[in-house]
């Protein structure tokens, strides 16, 4: 239950912190919510990687799917993911995890010290 | 003690947002450029988007009312000049600010700064190309004049101020994707890059010359076999202004200098300099206006195809410009102000290139490396030095020299010989029309505003270069074509080989120009229609030298086919805009199978003969005739040349395509036929026998690829500016090609087809290749490219404010104070 909240505000937190910061805002939004709501820091990573991996790829997949994957196919050769819209969604939403992921591993460890 | 932990995980979430914060090589930052609310996806717009807007800025004057059509056409109804453009600048920036700002750092040698220097420098190179051939001098230049006329000054700020209006309120959605893949942000406006990008179209339709090629040429070639090679008037030409017509005494006369046999004919040096990204030869057009007594409604009709490089974004922004005093519909430049070709509620125009030779070379003896002093008419004279700074994405700036004379910079020396790094031993200072002050931009101002044909000619007479064709017809069923600019009047071959720089009896200046008044033209003709396809513009009799370098065989096309046809309908200039007939096949197959020697033909070659053989001359897309033509006389081409080439040194050109028709016409006459290197005397039929035979393995193997339809082997694309594929389109069905009406060729062609009929309500169609949009992300960036592959027009709708709650409004913007 608390990780299932927790990966609600952190989504929630890092939607409204990037709609006036930088795309780096999920890492201390990710952070903040780890060092108030205190779980494992197993726990901590997923939260942080999973909301931001829901978060992003939610709303990319929203976008796309509106865009009828006109420009995501045309960037998935690019980078190249062979064309796949899927993949670049994917990859979109690993990346945020990630970064969102160890900033929440973080916080878990500030608030243990 | 969980001081390590927290210490490892936190330098691995800093680390990780460092690196996904900078580019690494050609890969954008991919934190910024995949979160959904910053980056890339933010480009992906809604297919069902609304582009209706409220916008409010201090500028306006008045309220500004937008009306976009059901193909994205924005229909501007404004109340005065300066909202009129300010309205035209955001629009032009909203939709296409990438492409703008890019095709203006282009013109102004700034590429390396956004793209590196590129493979081999190739992209530095282009920059201080631009830059020795003064491109930003020539801006700065032209600037001047069009601040200086209160008119023009108000267009341009008006239209700065609205693209700046537009880039200080660009939101990060707003960011056009290109910035984001190439991780950098776009700069202000300023008046100086509208005049860039004008210059940038001067650079391409006047930048192209052949006198590094033709000295070569010279150096090895008798004069008479240079004659003959490169003749200065085909046999078979049909000019702008038809053979026959008295043309009135020259008012000046430009003497050859009195050594110009020993200095410049005789002067033998070879040029090893290899031009950089000369602009595309068959950068022209065709545009054509027939009489009311010829067409089925008794109004004129004017048609207008510019051919360019098909680039997405596309070149053209389609636009309709309202104000109670003016209405202009047709294409406008992202990065210009007004609208380019197109018509009002009376009158219609059109543009070609005139293809005149405006860009010459000197050869300059500098006293020493430091460039400060050269030789000029018997004594040192000062150059001005002017060090450029070209700023390298990755790399450190790098300053280049260029040395200023009294002819214009001197793009070619020992620091910079162009493409190919082989010896600098010549300094070639360049004099370039494009360098004098001039405002082309109010020839549009006032086309806009253009009521009938004095109007069009006050409006045409300030247009300097480079040399159009300004076709035009009005309701009242005037029709006329004049090629206007500035053209000096040069003595036989002036300016064909590199010039002496030592001595004014060389040069030109503002006091050689031909007067307007005698520039060619022509109007309300008894054959009923004016027409040009970058064609010589008169024949032989016209006093003064043309230079340059022509097409022909599109003008003879629509000559003929406008000679033929009577009660001309819409539908029938559509169609004879995308004409496919090959005039130069027709002309020439004929010829070639009398000489080619059908004995001993293998099955292959009797098979593809016979595919020759049964051709109706069409560039059809699926015709197979039209490769093995076109091989067939490229090798017969290189048969015929090579050996009279072979000591020749590099660049060089070999004759246009007419002049080796021509010479074959000439049958047994043509004694080039014979290769000078072996001692028995080739013939016609030995050198067109050997260039089939050679051109049969490369035809085999296309078509054993399934590719030898023509449609097929050209392969059409139009291709993103950056030459970034997923971005651009390929493989389109189309047919023509060069000397084709449809000047389809494979990244080259039609940038804009349009057809006007002046009845009383204008009805009018056009097509370009790509779409409104800019955005890769947007379906209307290339919504359009099928359509324009088949030939096909969409109708252009001319707005009234009466119509603004008419169906086909799809989205309205309004601009106010």
């Amino acid at each position: 239950m608390k990780l299932i909240i927790s990966i609600l505000i952190t989504a929630l937190l890092s939607f409204t912190a990037g709609l006036y910061l930088p795309w780096w805002s999920i890492a201390p939004a990710a952070l903040l919510v780890t060092v108030l709501i205190h779980q494992s820091p197993f726990r901590s990573w997923l939260t942080g990687f999973l909301a931001i991996f829901l978060l992003w790829g939610c709303m990319a997949i929203w976008i796309d799917i509106r865009n009828l994957h006109i420009l995501s196919g045309k960037l998935a050769e690019i980078f190249p993911l062979g064309g796949s819209s899927v993949l670049l969604v994917l990859v979109s939403a690993i990346i945020g995890g990630l970064v969102a992921g160890f900033a929440a591993l973080t916080g878990s460890y500030i608030r243990k010290r | 003690m969980r001081l390590v932990p927290l210490l490892v995980s936190g330098v691995i979430t800093i680390g990780l947002i460092l690196a996904l914060n900078r580019p690494w090589g050609s890969v954008p930052p991919l934190g910024s450029f995949l979160s959904p609310q910053h980056g890339c996806w933010q480009n992906a717009e809604p297919v069902d988007q609304s582009y209706s807007l409220d916008l409010d800025f201090d500028a306006l004057k008045e309220k500004v009312s937008v009306y976009f059509d059901n193909r994205m056409v924005p229909h501007v109804f404004a109340q005065n000049d300066h909202d009129l453009y300010f309205v035209q600048g955001y629009l032009h920036a909203k939709f296409r600010l990438w492409q703008m700002e890019f095709q203006t750092h282009a013109a102004a040698g700034r590429l390396a700064e956004v793209l590196g220097a590129g493979p081999d420098n190739a992209i530095l190179n282009n920059d201080r190309n631009m830059r020795r051939l003064g491109m930003v001098y020539a801006a700065k230049n032209a600037l001047t004049v069009m601040e200086a006329d209160t008119t023009t000054k108000t267009v341009m700020d008006s239209y700065t101020a609205g693209v700046n209006a537009f880039i200080e309120n660009c939101t990060v959605a707003e960011l056009p994707l290109e910035y984001r893949l190439l991780n950098y942000v776009p700069e202000k406006w300023t008046n100086l890059k509208t005049a860039l990008f004008l210059k940038y179209m001067s650079y391409d339709l006047s930048g192209e010359e052949s006198d590094i090629e033709y000295t070569n040429a010279k150096a090895v070639l008798s004069r008479a076999v240079f004659e003959k090679l490169y003749p200065i008037q085909p046999d078979s030409l049909d000019p702008i202004v038809p053979k026959g017509t008295a043309f009135d005494a020259p008012l000046i006369h430009d003497a050859m200098p009195a050594n110009a046999d020993s200095a410049y004919f005789d002067w033998k040096e070879p040029v090893h300099i290899q031009p950089v990204a000369k602009p595309d030869k068959d950068n022209g057009s065709n545009n054509w206006a027939v009489s009311g007594s010829k067409t089925a409604s008794g109004a004129p009709i004017l048609c207008s195809d510019p051919h360019l490089g098909l680039n997405l974004p596309s070149l053209w922004f389609e636009m309709q410009l309202h104000t109670p005093g003016s209405n202009a519909y047709g294409v406008s430049f992202p990065g210009a102000p007004a609208i380019i070709i197109g018509f009002t509620d009376q009158v219609a125009w059109g543009v070609t290139n005139s293809s005149r030779d405006v860009k010459d070379y000197y050869s300059i003896r500098f006293k020493d490396d430091s460039k400060q002093q050269y030789w000029f008419d018997s004594s040192w004279k000062s150059s001005v030095i002017n060090i450029e700074t070209i700023k390298v994405k990755g790399g450190a700036d790098v300053k280049d020299t260029v040395a200023y004379t009294v002819f214009g910079p001197v793009q070619y020396d020992a620091s910079f010989t162009g493409s190919g790094r082989t010896k600098g031993d010549l300094n070639l200072a360049v004099r370039w029309k494009a360098h004098d002050a001039s405002n082309e931009l109010r020839t549009f101002y006032e086309l806009n505003r253009a009521a009938n044909y004095e109007d069009y000619l006050h409006a045409i007479r300030n247009f300097s270069c480079p040399g159009q064709n300004f076709v035009f017809a009005a309701k009242n069923n005037n029709i006329a074509i004049w090629q206007q600019g500035s053209f000096p009047a040069k003595w036989r071959r002036q300016g064909d080989f590199i010039m002496p720089g030592t001595d004014s009896s060389y040069l030109w200046t503002q006091k050689n120009m031909i007067d307007s008044t005698q520039n060619p033209h022509l109007i309300n003709p008894e054959r009923g229609f004016v027409s040009s396809a970058n064609q010589l513009p008169t024949d032989s009799t016209y006093p003064y030298y043309l230079g340059g370098s022509y097409n022909l065989y599109r003008g003879i096309s629509i000559n003929r086919r406008l000679h033929q046809m009577s009660n001309i309908t819409v539908n029938q200039m559509e169609q004879l805009q995308t004409d496919n007939l090959n005039v130069m096949a027709e002309t020439v197959v004929p010829a070639l199978l009398k000489h080619l020697n059908a004995a001993g033909l293998s099955a292959d070659e009797q098979k593809y003969l016979g595919i020759i053989c049964s051709w109706n001359f069409r560039n059809e897309p699926k015709e197979k005739a039209v490769a093995i033509f076109n091989n067939w006389m490229r090798l017969l081409e290189s048969e015929v040349w090579s050996d009279e080439f072979a000591n020749v040194p590099k660049p060089y050109e070999f004759p246009t395509n007419y002049t080796l028709v021509e010479g074959i016409l000439k049958d047994s006459a043509f004694t080039f036929a014979d290769n000078i290197t072996t001692p028995q005397v080739e013939t016609l039929s030995d050198v067109i026998t050997t260039a089939f035979k050679k051109a049969v393995p490369e035809i085999a193997k296309a078509e054993q690829e399934g590719m030898l339809e023509w449609s097929k082997y050209k392969d059409s694309g139009i291709r993103h500016l950056l030459r970034l594929s997923p971005l651009s389109r390929f493989h389109l069905t189309t047919g023509g090609g060069a000397d084709i009406i449809n000047a389809t060729k494979q990244y080259h062609g039609p940038s804009w087809r349009m057809v006007v009929h002046l009845t009383d309500k204008t009805e009018a169609f056009g097509i370009f290749p790509g779409g409104q949009s800019g955005n890769p992300g947007s379906k209307y960036y290339d919504n359009m490219v099928n359509d324009w592959s088949k030939g096909a027009y969409q109708p252009l709708w001319i707005m009234t404010e009466e119509d603004a709650s008419n169906k086909q409004v799809k989205y309205t913007m309004t601009f106010q104070k």
